[in-house]
């Protein structure tokens, strides 16, 4: 099976980043169909599209529009721009080659559900996307695609880009709207869901880049057309963003259901300097490993990932080749969760802290042999008892290294070094660092 | 003691205004006093821009220290950032950083003797693709070697 370029049938063209090049390759023509059409019919299209959050939780989103309260009250598009999940550079590609088709997309979502603000929260380190939708928005303002009565359609709508400051816990829903709000990104208790109590209390939708891009697409295509590709539960398309051992990491455009196995070995050049495949997590570092076996018999869409015990999530696919140290990896990952928790919940502030103390115990070689079973305690002590779900993202990873690798974890606990490196780990990475 | 230029001020200002509630001015605001402070916030430019915002120093100060993008030190001229998260560690991250360290005859977090770089680690930056990278100041530098690194950070004056 092959790549398909459905949403990034023109990225190869640079000028299809300004309006000019966007226009000349399609751009808002589907903007000018959907003002004619009837917002509720959009939503409906959407729906039977079978559209799911390219986000991480893949939640339907027609029916996240649905839930939005029936009267006229003022409600906010936020667009998901932040891509902190460890292993995820699809919206950054998005929005660096193709900011009007994400400000298209967004136009008609807002049309859609009687929206006339919205803003795209952008992770601060993406100078460049900014700089780019920053651009972008302003075309189309001078185009008439945004401001007063859009294309003479009586359609109000006001987009701008808010840039965050470096927390991967605002990629997180209401995270993302307390610090849209000028606050210190911390999550809130749902419900009440977005949708309903939002920005500055207001309803609220949150969607990814893609997710909002893909509208587009649907618009051009129907639900029918879209469904073209991918399978009855994971309809379209969808950008995987390849990196760790292989030889040709980047982003691929696949239609869902596409087999793991011919990502990494065909699209992917197969693994790097000769060596052979250990493991991949499929879904952004918050997804449970997969064996080499599991993972070369796994599809990529939601309900296969699910079926065997991970997720899709962000569609970051994190290879790691067999010189590469498990234990070493997952002390990669509890570092990053106990950095990145905001500390307001006790199971995850106190959890991923203890967690990261334990595998960098373990990987100094002074580990016992109880710290394993410990670990697992640890982690499952995180689980389903949060406000946000950080926390089960943190202690997912923990959990599925051990099982699937528990016999690095042991060898590293007897000897006092790595099965694979045969070293114990010192130097400055590995000293305490601090967090928030 | 801190103060924003007319320019600067002005910007604050209309931040104040770009948004629905003025509280969302406060993360804009303090990038702009960052970039007018030597790359840092200090209590003085807490205390700014409470004045110019008319927003309590509580306020601004917890959002300051929540996010890492805002020094609360006092850094190098360029900051060096190496991504230390897994896609790039599997692609030799940790050694890079400890070469770029090394070479410079410094510490992570610290700034070198002549006070030109601080080089810290940091969390993925959405470029794993092209790992390992560095960010410097508003700058991706990817695929990077010990010596593509090191030039690029010699040739910045
Ligand atoms: C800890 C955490 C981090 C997240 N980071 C992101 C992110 O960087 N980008 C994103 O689109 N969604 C992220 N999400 C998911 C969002 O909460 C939300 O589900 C998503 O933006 C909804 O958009 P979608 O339905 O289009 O996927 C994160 C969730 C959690 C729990
Ligand atoms: S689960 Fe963790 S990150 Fe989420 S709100 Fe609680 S403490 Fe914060
Ligand atoms: S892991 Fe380094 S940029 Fe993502």
């Amino acid at each position: 099976m092959s790549e398909v370029k459905y949403l990034t049938e023109f990225y190869h063209l640079p000028e299809f980043k300004g309006l000019e090049g966007y226009k000349k390759n399609g751009g808002y023509v589907q903007l000018a169909k959907a003002l004619k059409m009837q917002p509720q019919a959009i939503i409906d299209e959407v729906k039977a599209s079978g559209l799911r959050g390219r986000g991480g939780a893949g939640f339907p989103t027609g029916m996240k529009w649905g839930f939005l309260p029936k009267n006229d009250e003022p409600r906010y598009l936020l667009c998901n721009a932040d891509e902190g999940e460890p292993g995820t550079f699809k919206d950054r590609m998005m929005m660096e080659k193709a900011p009007h088709q994400l400000v298209e997309g967004m136009i008609i979502s807002a049309f859609a559900i009687n929206c006339k603000k919205s803003y795209i929260y952008v992770r601060g380190e993406y100078d460049d996307s900014i700089n780019a939708l920053e651009a972008a928005i302003q075309e189309a303002y001078k185009a008439g695609y945004l401001g007063k009565n859009i294309l003479g359609s009586g359609f109000d709508h006001d987009m701008d880009v808010y840039r965050g400051a470096g927390a991967y816990i605002c990629g997180e829903e209401t995270g993302m709207i307390s610090s849209l709000e000028g606050l210190k990104g911390q999550p809130k208790l749902k419900p009440p869901f977005p949708a309903v109590q939002g920005y500055l209390k207001k309803p609220t939708i949150v969607n990814n880049v893609e997710t909002l891009a893909a509208v587009k697409y649907i618009m051009r295509d129907g639900a029918a057309g879209y469904r073209k590709y991918g399978t009855e539960k994971s309809a379209g398309s969808k950008l995987f963003s390849l990196s760790g051992n292989v030889n040709k990491p980047g982003n691929y455009e696949v239609p869902l259901g596409y087999p793991l196995k011919d990502m990494i070995n065909g699209l992917g050049g197969g693994i790097k300097n000769g060596r052979k495949l250990k493991a991949v997590i499929p879904g952004g570092s918050s997804a449970p490993v997969l064996t080499a076996e599991e993972a070369l018999n796994a599809n990529l869409d939601y309900e296969n990932l699910a079926a065997a015990g991970t997720m899709l999530g962000s569609g970051a696919i994190i290879v790691i080749d067999d010189s590469k140290c498990m234990v070493e990896c997952l002390a990669n990952l509890t570092h990053f969760y106990h950095h990145e928790s905001c500390g307001q919940c006790t199971p995850c502030r106190e959890g991923t802290g203890w967690a990261d103390k334990i595998v960098h115990s373990i990987l100094s070689g002074k580990g016992r042999l109880q710290d394993i079973e410990l670990l697992v305690k640890v982690a499952d002590n995180m689980k389903g008892r949060t406000i946000c779900a950080l926390s089960d993202a943190a202690a997912l990873p923990i959990i599925s290294f051990v099982t699937k690798f528990r016999d690095e974890f042991e060898y590293f606990v007897r000897e006092g070094k790595s099965k694979v490196k045969g070293t114990a780990y010192k130097g400055h990475a590995y000293a305490a660092t601090a967090s928030h | 003691m801190f103060q924003l230029s007319p320019q600067g001020k002005e910007k604050v200002l209309a931040e104040l205004k770009r948004y629905e509630s003025r509280q969302s001015a406060v993360l804009p605001a303090l990038y702009i006093a960052q970039a007018e402070n030597k790359g840092y916030i200090s209590p003085e430019v807490i205390k700014e821009l409470s004045r110019v915002m008319e927003l309590p120093e509580a306020n601004i100060n917890e959002v300051c220290t929540f996010y890492t993008m805002y020094n609360k030190e006092p850094i190098g001229n360029h900051h060096v950032q190496v991504c230390r998260t897994l896609s790039c560690m599997l692609n030799g991250a940790k050694e890079l950083s400890e070469h770029i360290c090394s070479q410079l005859g410094t510490h992570l977090g610290q700034k070198t003797k002549d006070g030109k770089f601080t080089v810290t680690e940091v969390e993925c930056l959405g470029s794993c693709g092209t790992a390992p990278m560095m960010q410097i100041g508003d700058k991706y530098y990817e695929n990077l070697t010990h010596e593509s690194a090191m030039n690029i950070i010699r040739s910045l004056k």
